[in-house]
């Protein structure tokens, strides 16, 4: 194309505006490091040296009391809090303390919040197609049109979801719990590389719990998930490494054998439970 | 494509359907029923009719951002009167020598107010291209700029709305001076022709009348195009869950902006209509109460529809027409009792009430359906 026809384009998109999107470099193992990371708010010590490693294809879940620091820690790694000190890595290559939200959020790491929040007036096939990665400026959305692999794609997604026959009704309709495998749904139409996930289980039934913690395990291997979770009997059923985090850095790290009977942890968490 | 997807969607061809069939249908009567018989639609109701078809054109306009990115506008007024002063200043180019005082160039009140020479924003509105394009471009800038002030910063809702009606009082004061050079509160009129035709004549109004019905039909595929395209999607996720669409990677202000500025020259569009059938813009358009109004007529007719925003429109200056006729004092409460009486029992409009009526049809068909299979 020449110089000139470059200029008159309406979609070209010229080499110095689009960021040097590498492939996120897991060659050494971790997909995500946190070192020394350091956050206080007014004087208070939310996250404290806190360390931490997590592999590709791993499933991790994280426990810990009340104002342990696990939404901070989340905050941090999608941008939205910047720690005082200490460096997050994304594989070995991508520093998210010099990058934004939506540049994280294109990288590969999808969060998904404790509320859900899918949109109600649209149904479920809407709400995953809008979720699609896809050139999401104005124009190019206007004339979107659904092409048949978009379509495979989506209903992959909703098998795995196992939300194939609400199909074509609206979310505003949906149990708490499909709300919440819709919306992990629709962080996979994204792509991630790495699902934050906040507290999924919160007011699901025993069957929704089981339905979910079998869409979590199956994920892993192709991403990796990071699940903060309360619900002990929850975090058992899936868990094969477990991360105790209290007053802001890791107490415990283990399979849930290991950490359920470390007398540190027994003291500040499980103990209170029983 | 964007744009003809609707004209496969049986709504939409209900719609046209009806709309042209009533052009026709009035043409038929004006034009071919003789004067006296009680069926003559006489050029008077053509252009009452054909200022309907503006205020529902406005209507739809005002549906789109309201009822499907959840920004109630509540100085649509000022687009719709800009659009309209926009052809107003072509009409007044128009005469030419002909005005009272019969300068070839200055319009009436220029010359009244002892004005040398036209002022710069004037030049240009001799010729009909230019007007016509700037009925597009005035509304849509002020939309620009104003709507990327406001989206940028994030300001929705209730301030949103407040900022809409400041700006059109706001514009409503200053038109009503007369160094703005808009003919200050008596405003532009005494119009001769449009592109040679004789403003007076039947044929004229006719023809403005038809003219209005085809913006309308285009303005209402426009707008469903757009509902009906991922961006309509993607308002309406702006407008339930504006923080998650942004970070699903949408721009939300952008996606907001330019649905407001297509809303906001659909709006022109409907005002430029309006002017040369009524005779005369002044900065009474302008007011607040007319931007309520027409959000009343909305409401009226269901929110986020497209045709109900039509049909209120229709339904509530025909009420007008009417009422002002018999008991003009009493428009403005029967106005507000319907407000009431439909947010209580209608709460989805007349719209919503035709859904109601479809919908419950439907169920019938697919519980009989799933009988069958049982």
């Amino acid at each position: 194309m020449s110089f000139f026809q470059e200029l008159t384009d309406r979609e070209h998109v010229f080499e110095f505006l689009t960021q040097v999107q590498s492939p996120v470099d897991v060659r050494h193992g971790p997909i995500l490091y946190l070192e020394d990371v350091n956050v206080s708010f007014d004087g208070f010590k939310a996250i404290n040296n806190l360390n931490l490693t997590i592999d590709d294809g791993e499933l991790r879940c994280i426990i810990g009391p009340n104002g342990a620091g696990k939404t901070t820690m989340m905050d941090i790694i999608t941008g939205k809090t910047r720690p005082d000190t200490g460096s997050v890595w994304f594989g070995s290559r991508h520093n998210l303390l010099t990058m934004n939200e939506p540049d994280i959020a294109s990288l590969g790491i999808g969060r998904k919040f404790q509320k859900p929040t899918v949109f109600e007036a649209l149904t479920v096939f809407e709400n995953l197609e809008l979720a699609m990665a896809a050139d999401k400026r104005v124009f190019p959305t206007l004339t979107a049109v659904m092409k048949a692999e978009y379509r495979d794609r989506i209903d992959e997604v909703l098998e795995m979801i196992g939300l194939e026959a609400l199909r074509d009704r609206l979310a505003g309709i949906l149990s708490h719990g499909q709300k919440q495998w819709l919306e992990i749904g629709m962080l996979l139409m994204q792509k991630p590389r790495l699902l934050l996930v906040d507290e999924p289980v919160a007011g699901m039934t025993e069957q929704e719990m089981e339905r979910t913690a079998e869409l979590l395990t199956s994920l892993a291997g192709k991403q990796s998930v990071v699940v903060v979770e309360h619900d002990m009997g929850f975090v058992r059923s899936i868990a094969r490494k477990v991360t105790v985090l209290h007053q802001g850095s890791v107490l415990a790290e283990g399979s849930m054998d290991q950490v359920s009977n470390d007398p540190e942890v027994i003291k500040v968490y499980l103990g209170e439970e029983a | 494509m964007w744009l003809t997807r609707p004209l496969q969607e049986r709504s939409t061809q209900i719609f046209l359907g009806v709309l042209f069939s009533a052009l026709v249908v009035v043409t038929f009567l004006h034009l071919f029923m003789p004067q006296d018989s009680a069926l003559h639609v006489s050029a008077y109701t053509v252009t009452l009719l054909g200022k309907y078809l503006c205020y529902a054109l406005l209507a739809v306009a005002v549906d789109l951002v309201w009822g499907y990115l959840g920004i109630l506008s509540l100085g649509h007024g000022a687009f719709f009167a800009l659009g309209g002063y926009a052809m107003g200043m072509y009409l007044m180019r128009q005469i030419g020598d002909r005005g009272v005082y019969g300068d070839p160039v200055l319009p009436d009140f220029m010359v009244f107010l002892n004005w040398q020479e036209l002022p710069w924003f004037w030049h240009g509105f001799d010729m009909a291209w230019f007007a016509f394009i700037m009925v597009l471009l005035a509304p849509g800038l002020l939309a620009l700029v104003f709507g990327f002030l406001a989206f940028r910063s994030r300001v929705t809702g209730v301030y949103l709305s407040i900022i809409t009606q400041a700006l059109t009082f706001a514009l409503m004061l200053a038109f009503f001076r007369n160094e703005m050079g808009f003919g200050g509160n008596n405003g532009l009129t005494d119009f001769k022709d449009i592109l040679g035709f004789n403003l007076r004549t039947d044929a004229t109004r006719l023809g403005l009348f038809i003219a209005t019905g085809i913006a309308l039909a285009i303005g209402y595929v426009i707008c469903r195009g757009i509902v009906t395209s991922k961006l309509g999607r993607v308002s309406v996720a702006c407008r339930d869950a504006e923080a998650r669409t942004r970070f699903l990677g949408y721009r939300v202000e952008r996606v907001q902006l330019f649905v407001f500025v297509v809303s906001a020259m659909l709006a022109g569009v409907a005002g430029a209509l309006y002017v040369p059938q009524v005779g005369i813009i002044n900065p009474s358009e302008f007011s607040p109460l007319f931007s309520i109004e027409i959000v009343v007529w909305v409401a009226l007719g269901g929110r986020a529809t497209l045709y109900g925003a039509v049909i209120g429109a229709i339904l509530v200056n025909y009420a007008k027409t009417v009422f002002t006729g018999i008991m003009p004092d009493a428009w403005l409460f029967a106005l507000g009792g319907l407000f009431v009486l439909v947010t209580v029992f209608l709460p989805k409009g007349i719209a919503g009430l035709l859904q109601k009526r479809r919908k419950a049809k439907a169920d019938d068909d697919t519980t009989t359906g799933q009988e069958a299979t049982v």
